[in-house]
């Protein structure tokens, strides 16, 4: 023992053992993300290259694959001068404009009004996200039957209700816009609702009552802290939705195939039709190119701009 | 009268009873604190004079006016949170000027109270600052800064203290008591933390299980509660209970137990021979053991020390007196060695005298 006035260490030390490299277990984490990376890069990474690879052929079905002549970018060209593909471009943009603002909306409000532990919330929660859970093909199918011109309920029903004249739903172009749009909103509102909800019902009660005390009514409550505190869910929600919109094709491809005309034909279908509908795999793949770069700019514009991690904070 | 007034409030959720019947007159400008053991009913009695919460029924005045049905925006209130409860989206002073703002107070005014309480609480350098960017001491501030700039009639504390380490906490305390004498507001607060209670409160509130079990200065509380509750809860270490039987032995009434015999003060001769037949638990405090006699009121107790903590000029021990676990504080100086095993003396003029099958006490001068 020392007395705390002269230099503590009054014995002699052992000798040193030099530091290790590498820390026992520095392997461990890379062990652990490693099979989910083998698996990311043989999902996503390898078609992603593929589609690039391709994209400067002119590789069409029924030939080899190493038959098909390098064209360099002629694929690319092309499609800067194929009204087609600007067409459906524009067709996506709008849909994307419609589905995401009503479904951003609707589920923010939805969510605010059953925030609170009310009777029969959880009954109505239940419900509003089955649509979720439906498979997009069923989506498809139930829709398109239910839009049919004449064995649908929707027809039927416009009639018994409103007297509304029967409609051939999808075979109007403005008609069968909006019917893709209303399905999406159908499918998908539910999303943006159990995520918002889930993360209004995260927020610390404290900071909620904090804003009681200092005399927020309830719309302020919500303007000036709950939504500005989940706003890093809202990005992400925004975020995934908008990918999605340049994703999704099964429900048009059932309910309109795209039709009538290219009303209905998103980017997507338009690429799926491309390739197995005229054969043309090599320009499909470019113009997947083309999707991958913009479903890219807006994801990093987005997270450039909203940076929603930045806003992580423990308080 | 104005202040803070609670007239048999009573609150339950569903068939719990939170609080049963709870009456509370706080005088304008005085600092009451609400102590008590988790789940005794202190911060739902705050939450309700918040307005967070509804009476089941009861009344709730506030400066005079009957406030048990008005939103809290309407009560004149300010309330710092345990968890600070800053708007993490927002900088130092947005935070602290949130409420002028909701209020539509004039921009010129707003500022000009934030640079104030900002001022006040050395907040000045970090009105930019994000909430994330603070340390737990400046949050703390902040939140109190965000009370003060209303200047409310009343504020609320709800444990604001407890997140803090305890020499920051320390440092606190003596903060919100210079607070109080500048801003001379209405002040209740709630903890868990006797010291805390102790240390800052005019009057304290002991509560437990819904009931309040004593209303007191901290001064009156500590010498003399009323019953074990409270003469346990308040007091640092706190005090050790043990049954005794009473006998009279040559004019004096004595206090024997397992290990000890300690003669009763003449003060509370009529008292024991009233309660002599029940059986009594005698209270004491660790404080007023001595390790050499003070006087001819100390009575001689044997100690059988099992830890002796060295905390400076006293040492705390872990002791065994007979068959009964006690805790004594024994000033012996800095200097002193550890203390062993032996004998000890005890001021029976500090004995507590409480009936052993209700707990209250036998000693009160009142």
């Amino acid at each position: 023992m020392t007395d705390g006035t002269t230099d503590p260490l009054t014995r002699p030390l052992p000798a040193p053992t030099p530091r290790p490299r590498f820390e026992a277990g520095f392997l461990t984490p890379y062990a652990f993300i490693g099979p989910a990376l083998v698996v990311m890069a043989a999902g996503l990474l390898y078609p992603v290259v593929m589609a690039f690879y391709l994209s400067f052929y002119d590789w069409q079905i029924g030939l080899e694959l190493e038959d098909a002549p390098f064209v360099g970018l002629t694929n690319f060209g092309r499609m800067l001068v194929d009204h087609q593909v600007w067409e459906v471009l524009w067709v996506t943009i709008r849909f994307g404009f419609w589905t995401i603002t009503i479904e951003m909306t609707l589920g923010i409000a939805l969510a605010l009004l059953l925030e609170k532990p009310i009777r029969g919330a959880s009954v109505f929660r239940t419900i509003f996200i089955l649509p979720l859970m439906v498979s997009p093909v069923v989506v498809g199918l139930i829709w398109r039957y239910l839009f049919d011109a004449r064995v649908g309920w929707i027809n039927y029903y416009a009639g018994a209700w409103f007297g509304i004249e029967p409609q051939i739903w999808l075979g109007d172009p403005q008609l069968a816009f909006f019917a893709i749009v209303f399905v999406d909103i159908w499918q998908w509102t539910p999303f943006i609702f159990i995520i918002v909800l889930a993360g209004l019902q995260a927020l610390p009660s404290e900071v909620v009552e904090a804003s009681t005390i200092d005399g927020a009514t309830w719309w302020q409550q919500i303007l000036f802290v709950k939504l500005p505190m989940i706003r890093s869910i809202l990005v992400i929600a925004l975020l995934m939705r908008l990918i999605d919109v340049f994703r999704g094709l099964e429900v048009m491809l059932i309910m309109t195939g795209g039709g009538p005309g290219r009303s209905t034909e998103l980017l997507s279908l338009h690429i799926y039709n491309r390739a197995f509908e005229t054969q043309q795999l090599g320009y499909a793949s470019a113009i997947s190119v083309l999707l991958i770069l913009i479903v890219f700019g807006m994801s990093a514009a987005i997270l450039l701009l909203a940076n929603p991690m930045r806003e992580r904070s423990d308080v | 009268m104005s202040g803070v007034q609670l007239a048999h409030i009573r609150k339950s959720y569903g068939s719990v009873e939170v609080i049963p019947d709870l009456s509370l007159d706080i005088a304008e400008g005085e600092f009451v604190v609400l102590v008590g053991p988790s789940g005794c009913g202190k911060s739902t009695t705050l939450r309700m004079i918040a307005g967070l919460e509804k009476v089941s029924s009861g009344q709730i005045a506030i400066a005079g006016r009957d406030v048990t049905w008005t939103r809290p925006k309407e009560r004149d209130i300010a309330m710092v949170f345990q968890s600070y409860a800053l708007y993490p989206h927002m900088n130092v002073a947005e935070n602290m000027s949130f409420a002028l703002r909701l209020a539509g107070t004039p921009k010129a005014e707003v500022q000009d109270r934030v640079h104030r309480a900002a001022d006040m609480l050395e907040l000045t350098p970090y009105l930019d600052r994000k909430p994330k960017d603070l340390s737990g001491g400046q949050r703390q501030r902040v939140a109190m800064g965000r009370s003060i700039v209303r200047d409310a009639y009343v504020f609320l504390f709800d444990e604001p203290l407890s997140n803090l380490d305890a020499k920051l906490r320390a440092s606190m305390r003596t903060e919100l008591a210079l607070l109080h004498q500048r801003l001379d507001r209405t002040m209740i607060y709630v903890t868990h933390d006797q010291i805390e209670a102790m240390t800052m409160a005019d009057r304290i509130v002991i509560m437990d299980g819904g009931r309040i079990q004593q209303v007191g200065t901290p001064k009156a509380v500590y010498n003399d509660p009323v019953n074990t509750f409270v003469a346990t809860f308040i007091g640092s270490p706190a005090m050790t209970l043990v049954p005794a039987d009473l006998s009279e032995e040559g004019g004096r009434v004595v206090a024997r137990g397992d290990g000890f015999a300690l003669p009763l003060p003449d003060r509370l001769k009529a008292a024991a021979r009233r309660a002599a037949s029940r059986g009594v638990t005698l209270g004491l405090r660790p404080e007023h053991f001595a390790a050499t006699p003070r006087g001819q009121d100390d009575a001689p107790v044997h100690l059988d020390v099992k830890v002796a903590e060295y905390i400076g000029s006293s040492q705390y021990l872990a002791a065994r007196m007979g068959s009964h676990d006690i805790t004594a504080a024994v000033e012996v100086g800095p200097e002193a060695d550890r203390l062993t095993a032996g004998t000890y003396h005890f001021d029976t003029q500090r004995l507590y005298l409480f009936d052993r099958r209700t707990g209250d006490s036998l000693t009160r001068a009142g």
